[in-house]
This record gives structure tokens, C-alpha cells and sequence, in this order.
């Protein structure tokens, strides 16, 4: 049962004026998915992408190729906001506050910060629960990931 | 490398931290004048002025050093100005110690002061997608304390910290600061007036969070041959500034970024970050945390303080809430941490912070902290973590 689950609403932006990226390149909408850069040379990950350089002191590799990231991973940790951010965040007249989750992709070893879906808050969140990429509306006209938590029964 | 030498505190000065909506250029010329007069020294006998810069107050904020040497009135002394998040305090004292060390100068003066916003810290003004730190509230709104929960929430799976070791944590440093006349907030605090602190990010509190402060803090160093000389015979002096950055990967998850360094390619380093420079300070001065009397440590957060007891090495990783629930961390406990009231009873004035801790340790080395002195202090540490990879670690002694 997949349906109507929080996150699933702006899966994709359509034709036209649509809501669109809140930031150029980080992520793709269909699939959901992040975009990382990899080095070629030692094959660190970068996100956000990362273009001019391989990070790692001990290596000399300057080409970084674009890699889109695991899409699923497991809670490192998690937090809420109860109050209004300042801006640049972009909230209206009710604020809603928000739960944010630190998860830990496997593969390439990360740990990366995004919102939690609407409609899911810290009581339903654990460290180490599996979570999902999905895209959904930030604010009016954009979109961004989000972390989702993988249902018990599977897809 | 060169670990030898150390340089002398001759005075110490503060403005007291609070809200008072005045500009910063006057808690940082008080706190000169308090830490002059305390070195028995008039602001002409300074050869140089290191500043820590405010970002937040416009041009002057920038120029710091500049903008309190022409307070006090040009004298000719050579300056320098500094920024580098919640370290830029101790990275102004290490750039003064540097100067002494060389033999460049004999006196310096450091001033940090600041006059914060109301609320949340909120990145610099503009339209900036190419800043980290402008993009985490823009992408994520991911305000500090949002960052401080992460790490809480990650200390309570992880090593089984409870709310009510945070909450601990609180009732300690307000107790402590109470009797620090310097401090914002001076009265004690119960267990029920943090759970009825609204919850900011959740496991935190605002009781848990340290608020934005005004504030100013200055500190005269000198040659330990110069301070011989104008009559100091025992002063306390700092045998080690780290200021190192992290090592790659950095695995830990650091404002303002939005993901971790990857360790596909390359191990996580023996040391994370915090723990790395508490280790280069204590090689530095060649002694180690058994030495220690007191510490300061920048509890941003009631939780974090706990990790500091593990980085500093008061404990293994994992023992930090048994060294707070039995007392060790406490005032007449085998290792204060905090004696001052700490970020908890001061608030975050930034770049006056790390030399108000550095203030502390003064005061506490030389037997002038009243009734929070910590009995027969020889030895002291004060730790520091801000933004973009800075901290500091200063072992201070007697």
C-alpha cells in the first residue's frame, strides 16, 4: 500500500511553469534521487556535487563525475523544528514545524541531511530506520528531497 | 615543530554579557581597559592589538583589532584582525602568542566583543546560493539548534543519555554561575524550569540552548622575560593554542554542512575533530587531562558539553554521563568543567567567547574566582567549536 502516503503529492514538475528545484543540481526529481560527484582517481563521494577538486589531501584526482547517490539509507539521527527558521527559509502565515533526519547512505558512506516528508514527525522516526529518497514541495514553486520512512510492508 | 615557549596572562578583562543593544565597540573597550588595568599596564605600553572580529556590525565588525586601537586612541601599536567563527577569540590570541613568540613584540592586547540579534543566528544578508551557509536555511531550514538536537539525539542511541542528564548538565552550570558576576544568567535553575522550557528542537529545550549574547572580552599576554620585568613573578601562562582544521574525512556532521565528508575512499581519521585538537593542545604543553584542575568547554548545548568530557579525554567515549551523574564535573567534584556557568549561563557573545573562557581560567588559576574557584586550580583547558571546521583548544597553568 503505497498510496497517499506523506511525500507523494509534486512528484514531478510538468510542462510549463511548475514548481521547480530550490537548488541547481543537487537532485533530480524522476527518479528522486541525489546527485553526488565521485572522483576518479580514488573514488571519494561528494555531496552537495562538489566540481573543482578531489577533497582528499592524499589524492591528485581532479576529475569528478557526476553519480547519482543510494537512494535509501538509515536514520544517523534526527531532530524537529518547532520555530520559524529566518529567512532565507521561506515559510507562510502557519508554520509548521518540520522534522529533519541525518541518514547514513552504505555505499558511499555519508551521512546527509534532508527534511523529513510532510506529515511525519519525531514519534514516528528512530535512529537506524530505514528511509527512502522522495521529492516534495519546500515552499510554493519549489521542491526538494525529502527522507521517508520505508513502510514495514514494502513497495 | 617548535612547542616550546609559553606566554604570560597579565590581565583580564570582561564586560558583562547580557542584552544590552549597544554597540560592540564599547563592551570590547571596557573589557581592554579592565584587562589593562589588571595588567598594571596603560594602553601605550601595548605593542600590538589582535582583534576577533564581529560579522554581524558592519565595517568595524570586520577590522576589529583596528576598530579597538582607534577606541582606545591610534597609538601606533601594529594590529590585527581575525575571523573564524566561534574560534576567532582564540585564533586572535594565538595570532598575538605568535608575535610574542617570535620575538616580534613583547605585549599584546586581544579584545573580542559582539552585539548579537534577537533569536536564531541567521546567515548574512543577501541572495547567496553559493554559501553553505546561507543555502541550509534556504534548503533545509536548519538553524543551529537544529544541528545541536542531531547530535543529542545521537548521543542518547548511542550511548544511552537521557533528558534527564541534559537537564543535569543545566542545573550544574547555573549553579556554577550564579556566582560570576560576568555572567547573563545568574539564578539557580530546576529540573521543572527546563521541562517547562518550550522544546526548540526536539530532544532540546530552550533551557538546553545557549542564547545569543552581548558581550566583551580582552586578555594582555606577554613574553614571560616581559612580564618578569614589569614585576609579574608568577603569572599564569598559556602553553598551548590549537587552531588546527580537520582531518579528511571529517565524519562528523558540522554546521553549516549539509552532508558528512565520505570515508569510501579513505579511513575516518584515529581522532575526530574536537578530540584532535584537545590532543595537539596537550602535546603542546606536554601535559594531559590527569593534569587538569578545571575546564571550560562551549556548551552550545546541554548535550554537547557531555561530548566535550569524552574529546578532552576526562573519560573514554560513553562515560560522560557517569562522570556528570556522580559528581566529577561539578564544583568540589575531582574535575569542575564549566566553573564559569559556561555558554549555558552566558550566552554566545562569538567572538568574545573564547577569550572570556580564557578569562576564566585566569581568574581561576590565580585564586580570584570567588565562590566558584576551584580549589587549588593548577591546570586548566578551554575548548571551542564553531562553523566552516575552526575550534581551538588553550591549556592555560599555573
Amino acid at each position: 500500500m503505497a498510496q497517499n502516503r506523506p511525500g507523494d503529492e509534486p512528484a514531478t514538475a510538468k510542462a510549463g511553469p511548475g514548481p521547480v528545484s530550490v537548488v541547481d543540481g543537487w537532485f533530480t526529481v524522476d527518479p528522486p534521487r541525489l546527485t553526488g560527484t565521485r572522483c576518479t582517481a580514488c573514488g571519494t563521494v561528494y555531496f552537495p556535487p562538489q566540481t573543482l577538486t578531489c577533497r582528499n589531501p592524499a589524492c591528485d584526482g581532479d576529475e569528478l563525475v557526476t553519480t547519482p547517490l543510494s537512494d535509501r539509507g538509515r536514520i544517523w539521527s534526527y531532530a524537529d523544528a518547532r520555530y520559524r527558521p529566518p529567512p532565507p527559509y521561506v515559510s507562510g502565515e502557519d508554520f509548521e514545524p518540520y522534522a529533519i533526519a541525518a541518514v547514513e547512505l552504505a555505499a558511499e558512506r555519508i551521512v546527509v541531511l534532508g527534511q523529513v516528508v510532510r506529515g511525519v514527525g519525531i514519534d514516528d522516526l528512530a535512529v537506524g530506520m530505514e528511509v527512502e529518497l522522495v521529492v516534495e514541495e519546500l515552499d510554493p514553486g519549489h521542491l526538494v528531497w525529502k527522507w521517508r520512512p520505508v513502510s514495514e510492508e514494502g513497495e | 615543530m617548535n612547542t616550546g615557549g609559553e606566554v604570560a596572562v597579565l590581565g583580564a578583562g570582561m564586560h558583562p554579557w547580557g542584552k544590552w543593544g549597544r554597540n560592540f565597540v564599547e563592551y570590547g573597550l571596557a573589557a581592554a581597559r579592565d584587562a589593562l588595568k589588571d595588567a598594571g599596564l596603560a594602553w601605550t605600553d601595548i605593542d600590538y592589538v589582535a582583534g576577533a572580529d564581529t560579522i554581524r556590525n558592519g565595517y568595524p565588525g570586520f577590522i576589529a583589532g583596528a576598530t579597538f586601537a582607534q577606541a582606545l586612541g591610534w597609538s601606533g601599536a601594529r594590529v590585527s584582525s581575525c575571523y573564524a567563527a566561534c574560534a576567532s577569540g582564540a585564533q586572535a590570541m594565538s595570532t598575538a602568542r605568535a608575535q610574542i613568540l617570535a620575538g616580534l613584540v613583547d605585549v599584546a592586547l586581544v579584545v573580542g566583543a559582539d552585539a548579537a540579534p534577537k533569536g536564531f543566528f541567521a546567515p548574512v544578508g543577501g541572495d547567496r546560493p553559493d554559501d553553505p551557509d546561507w543555502l541550509r536555511f534556504r534548503v533545509l531550514g536548519a538553524t543551529n539548534p537544529v544541528y545541536f538536537a542531531l547530535y543529542a539525539r545521537r548521543r542518547m542511541a548511542t550511548y544511552g543519555a537521557t533528558r534527564d542528564d541534559f537537564t543535569a548538565v543545566k542545573i550544574k552550570n547555573a549553579r556554577h554561575g550564579r556566582h560570576n558576576p560576568y555572567a547573563r544568567y545568574r539564578k539557580e535553575v530546576t529540573a521543572a524550569d527546563v521541562a517547562g522550557s518550550p522544546v526548540v528542537a526536539d530532544p532540546l529545550r530552550l533551557l538546553d540552548i545557549c542564547a545569543t549574547s552581548d558581550g566583551g572580552a580582552a586578555v594582555v599576554l606577554s613574553s614571560v622575560e616581559y612580564a618578569r620585568r614589569r614585576g609579574h613573578r608568577a603569572p599564569v601562562r598559556i602553553g598551548a593554542i590549537a587552531t588546527a582544521t580537520p582531518t579528511f574525512p571529517n565524519t562528523a556532521l558540522e554546521l553549516p554542512n549539509f552532508a558528512t565528508d565520505s570515508s569510501v575512499a579513505v579511513d575516518p581519521p584515529e581522532r575526530p575533530f574536537r578530540a584532535a585538537n584537545a590532543a595537539a593542545a596537550y602535546e603542546e604543553a606536554g601535559l594531559g587531562p590527569e593534569d587538569l584542575s578545571l575546564a571550560e568547554v562551549y556548551d552550545l548545548s546541554t548535550a554537547l558539553e557531555l561530548d566535550w568530557y569524552e574529546d578532552i579525554g576526562l573519560c573514554k567515549p560513553g562515560e560522560a554521563e557517569g562522570l556528570l551523574r556522580d559528581g566529577v564535573t561539578a564544583l568540589g567534584g575531582r574535575i569542575p568543567v564549566n566553573p564559569s556557568g559556561g555558554l549555558a549561563c552566558f550566552g554566545e557573545a562569538i567572538p568574545a567567547q573564547a577569550i572570556a573562557q580564557v578569562c576564566e581560567l585566569t581568574w581561576q588559576l590565580r585564586g580570584q574566582a570567588g565562590k566558584r574557584q576551584v580549589e587549588g586550580a593548577r591546570a586548566g583547558i578551554a575548548v571551542n567549536q564553531g562553523l566552516f571546521g575552526h575550534g581551538s583548544a588553550i591549556i592555560a597553568r599555573t
